[in-house]
């Protein structure tokens, strides 16, 4: 028997299970809140042997909560800037900000993310200045942030290559004695790439900490999950790789909280990887691009606006008497003082360098770049003199 | 597999304690008959014993050496953590190997053959080759991707594609494509070496063939830096003054027994071996063209939008008026790679560069 599996049979045998029963998902997504933010009964949180989740503190929950706010205000405030034509496209995450929050407050500071294009309120959260994550929104260049600096890679758009980018930057960890936890996003129509394959099973092979977080929002654009995947849950498909499952309420953000902190430490003890599946939905169009009256009944969005993640975890801290007047003006105020930073940020003017086209192509340009640059920079010469 | 000992200072590349150890070796072994797999496997081996950082990793790379056993010896010599098998999938081999290369490491991967590198094309072409631009060079993606590629040795499909301008044509990319035994020591050190990410592509019809060398020379020469870099310089392999033979990888050996008959012919023959096709050495090849006026430019790929017609257009774009003939060509055909007995009528031959040779318009010569 190989080592990964030997890892799986110790943490179940923790957990008094079988190893069948730990990489299978509980029988149900774990939920904490109700969608009017009251606590579900102790018995029905997610409970079964080796699914049982603590709630998180208040300190937890309020962090959390603030940046919850801020996300939907990152959200709403990104769509404005989109519809007054200040960026090309932004594909907003309104309705999952709850599973992006959760996705940055479970890591610590020396752990890594891997994002994807939608995932921008998580790389905020993660403590991304905002306008280095909107350079690329706004069209200065691709990315415009340091990934190294942040531990956040790039959002990327080829969907799932990342993920097995994050198992590398795990590995490379592993075998340098750090305990560094990766955190690999993806959506529910990426799971259907080879590349998904191909990284869950490197991860648990090499047995590394890697969380594969998807975000189960029912659509890849216009094709609903049922036309993707027919497994049983897309948390399901853990087993399958000698990996932990588990899905969860991904508009609960204390279920998110727990599930995947509990994630993370068992990943960082050496358990190897696991995979975390939120139910969530995308209330919006794919991008502004989209026109999502054209694939899915208005009484289905309308459904899912009773689940809001913002108005169900602010149910719960009031009740809780978490959220004092002060704190929410407190937490209004930052959310303000980001979409304030954004708008400024995108309706500043900003012309990009020309002549960073070619210099960082590789480390040196190389002969025919150098030729290249002093080419366009001749024809810029000349533009300015006829100007 | 276990955490290993590797700190994270030596996996940033200690250079100059390497410097230092090449320095304190005593006398080179001489000069001996070496395989040009020799010269890979100990190239592969010296760029790990000097950088901690060094990982090989692949198909069968591990306890077998790799199907063409370049990797030979390697996870015996410096254990699982160094070298090591993957499974089966090339695309999760690329895209491991970029994110240890985000995160410390130097991966030198292998993929099997040339055919079997399309499943990561998309993190070739998407990451490997876009990194280092998309962050302005805050992410260097120092790694080598070696391919085993082209033909000649008789093998079946999806065996010997020549897929160089595949990735010559991907901007980011550096393409690496050593004909000598010498060479493909010294440029699979560079390649390692280098912050940007190398295709390294091998002809595997070399793989068996023997050249005298003194490789312990090359290691010092390289790691005391003794030896100008091969990046971005094409090699003279042969001078001569009535034309030009530019050639690269498997089509080198080939072009350099043309110019060999031509010489019986009374025709002298220059033989330019390009080396790496990115960065392209426009210098040495204009040079020679200029001084020649004639030029025939030889590869195993299909001619149609390739290296060959890349080289062709550059020389007339740069050198037109040193020239007394039309640049020719000599390549494979625009046919998918044939099967083995059919092969001999698709490569580059000996008789094939000296018609075209004939063809350069020898009457009207000035
Ligand atoms: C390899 C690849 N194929 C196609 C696309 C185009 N594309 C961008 S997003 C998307 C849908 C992805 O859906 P999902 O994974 O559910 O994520 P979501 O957008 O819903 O967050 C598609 C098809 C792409 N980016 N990458
Ligand atoms: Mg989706």
């Amino acid at each position: 028997m190989t080592e990964p599996r030997e890892g799986i049979e110790q943490v179940s045998s923790k957990f008094g299970i079988t190893p069948e029963d730990y990489m299978l998902p509980a029988r149900t997504e774990i939920h904490m809140l109700d969608i009017n933010g009251k606590l579900h009964p102790a018995g029905e949180q997610g409970v079964e042997p080796g699914h049982e989740y603590p709630l998180p503190s208040p300190k937890v929950l309020v962090d959390a909560y603030e940046q919850l706010v801020i996300g939907r205000r990152v959200n709403d405030q990104n769509s404005a800037l989109v519809r007054q034509g200040r960026m090309a496209v932004y594909p907003s995450s309104h309705g999952q900000e709850a599973a992006q929050v959760a996705a940055a407050l479970c890591l610590g500071e020396n752990d890594w993310m891997f994002p994807t294009y939608r995932d921008t309120v998580a790389v905020m959260a993660k403590g991304v200045a905002p306008m280095e994550v909107m350079a690329g929104f706004r069209g200065d260049w691709h990315s415009g942030y340091d990934p190294k600096k942040y531990k956040v890679s790039i959002q990327s758009t080829p969907l799932t290559t990342q993920l097995l980018h994050a198992v590398g930057v795990a590995h490379a960890a592993k075998l340098r004695g750090e305990d560094t936890v990766v955190l690999a996003m993806c959506g529910d129509g990426a799971t259907s790439e080879g590349d998904f394959h191909e990284a869950l099973n490197f991860a648990a092979v090499f047995n590394v900490p890697v969380i594969f977080f998807v975000q189960n929002n029912q659509y890849a654009i216009s094709v609903p999950l049922s036309a993707q995947s027919v497994a049983p849950s897309l948390a399901h498909k853990a087993v399958g790789y000698g990996m932990a499952g588990e899905r969860v309420d991904g508009n609960d953000l204390i279920a998110l909280l727990a599930v995947l902190r509990r994630a993370v430490r068992l990943a960082r003890e050496g358990n190897g990887p696991l995979l975390v599946e939120a139910h969530t939905y995308r209330m919006q169009a794919h991008t502004n691009a989209d026109d999502a009256t054209r694939y899915r009944e208005d009484a289905e969005v309308q459904a899912w606006i009773a689940k809001d993640p913002v108005a169900r975890m602010r149910s719960y801290l009031l009740d809780a008497g978490l959220l004092p007047d002060a704190t929410e003006a407190r937490i209004t105020a930052s959310a303000e003082a980001v979409a304030q930073t954004l708008r400024d940020g995108m309706n500043s003017e900003n012309t990009p360098d020309p002549t960073d086209l070619f210099a960082h192509v590789f480390s040196t340009p190389t002969t025919q770049l150098t030729e290249q640059a002093a080419m366009l920079a001749d024809e810029l010469a000349r533009e300015e003199e006829t100007r | 597999m276990s955490a290993t000992a590797t700190t994270s200072s030596a996996a940033n590349g200690n250079v100059s304690a390497a410097t230092a150890a090449a320095a304190a070796r005593t006398a080179t072994t001489g000069t001996q008959p070496v395989t040009f797999a020799k010269a890979l496997n100990t190239a592969l081996a010296d760029s790990m014993d000097s950088t901690d950082s060094v990982l090989v990793f692949g198909e069968d790379v591990g306890i077998l050496g790799g199907v063409f056993r370049i990797t030979d010896g390697l996870t015996k010599r410096f254990g699982t953590n160094r070298c090591f098998d993957t499974p089966l999938a090339e695309s999760g081999i690329v895209g491991m190997a970029i994110g240890m290369a985000m995160n410390g490491m130097r991966p030198v991967i292998e993929m099997q053959f040339d055919a079997f590198a399309y499943p990561a094309f998309e993190q070739i072409a998407s990451h490997v080759a876009k990194m280092h631009n998309r962050t302005k060079g805050k992410m260097p993606l120092p790694l080598v991707i070696r391919i085993p590629y082209a033909g000649g040795i008789g093998g079946v499909e999806h065996h010997c594609d020549s897929s160089e301008s595949y990735y010559a044509h991907t901007p980011g990319l550096k393409v690496f494509t050593p004909a000598t035994v010498a060479d493909a020591y010294l440029m699979l050190r560079e390649a390692i070496d280098s912050p940007d990410p190398v295709i390294f592509m091998e002809p595997k019809k070399l793989y068996w063939t023997k050249e005298q060398v003194d490789l312990e020379a090359l290691r010092i020469s390289h790691e005391t830096a003794a030896v100008p870099p091969t990046e971005g310089r094409a090699a003279i392999a042969r001078t001569g003054t009535d034309a030009t033979l530019i050639a690269y990888g498997p089509s080198v050996s080939t072009a350099m027994a043309a110019a060999e008959a031509a010489a019986l012919e009374g025709r002298s023959l220059e033989v330019i071996d390009v080396r790496t096709i990115v960065p392209l050495d426009d210098a040495t090849i204009c040079a020679s063209v200029r001084k020649t006026g004639r030029a025939v430019v030889i590869a195993e790929a299909p001619g149609f939008a390739s290296v060959s017609s890349e080289i062709v257009a550059r020389i007339q774009e740069r050198c037109f008026h040193s020239l007394a003939a039309p640049v020719l060509r000599v390549t494979g055909f625009d046919t998918p790679y044939p099967a083995p007995k059919l092969e001999k009528y698709y490569l580059p031959s000996v008789d094939r560069i000296l018609d075209a040779v004939d063809a350069l318009q020898w009457e009207e010569k000035a």
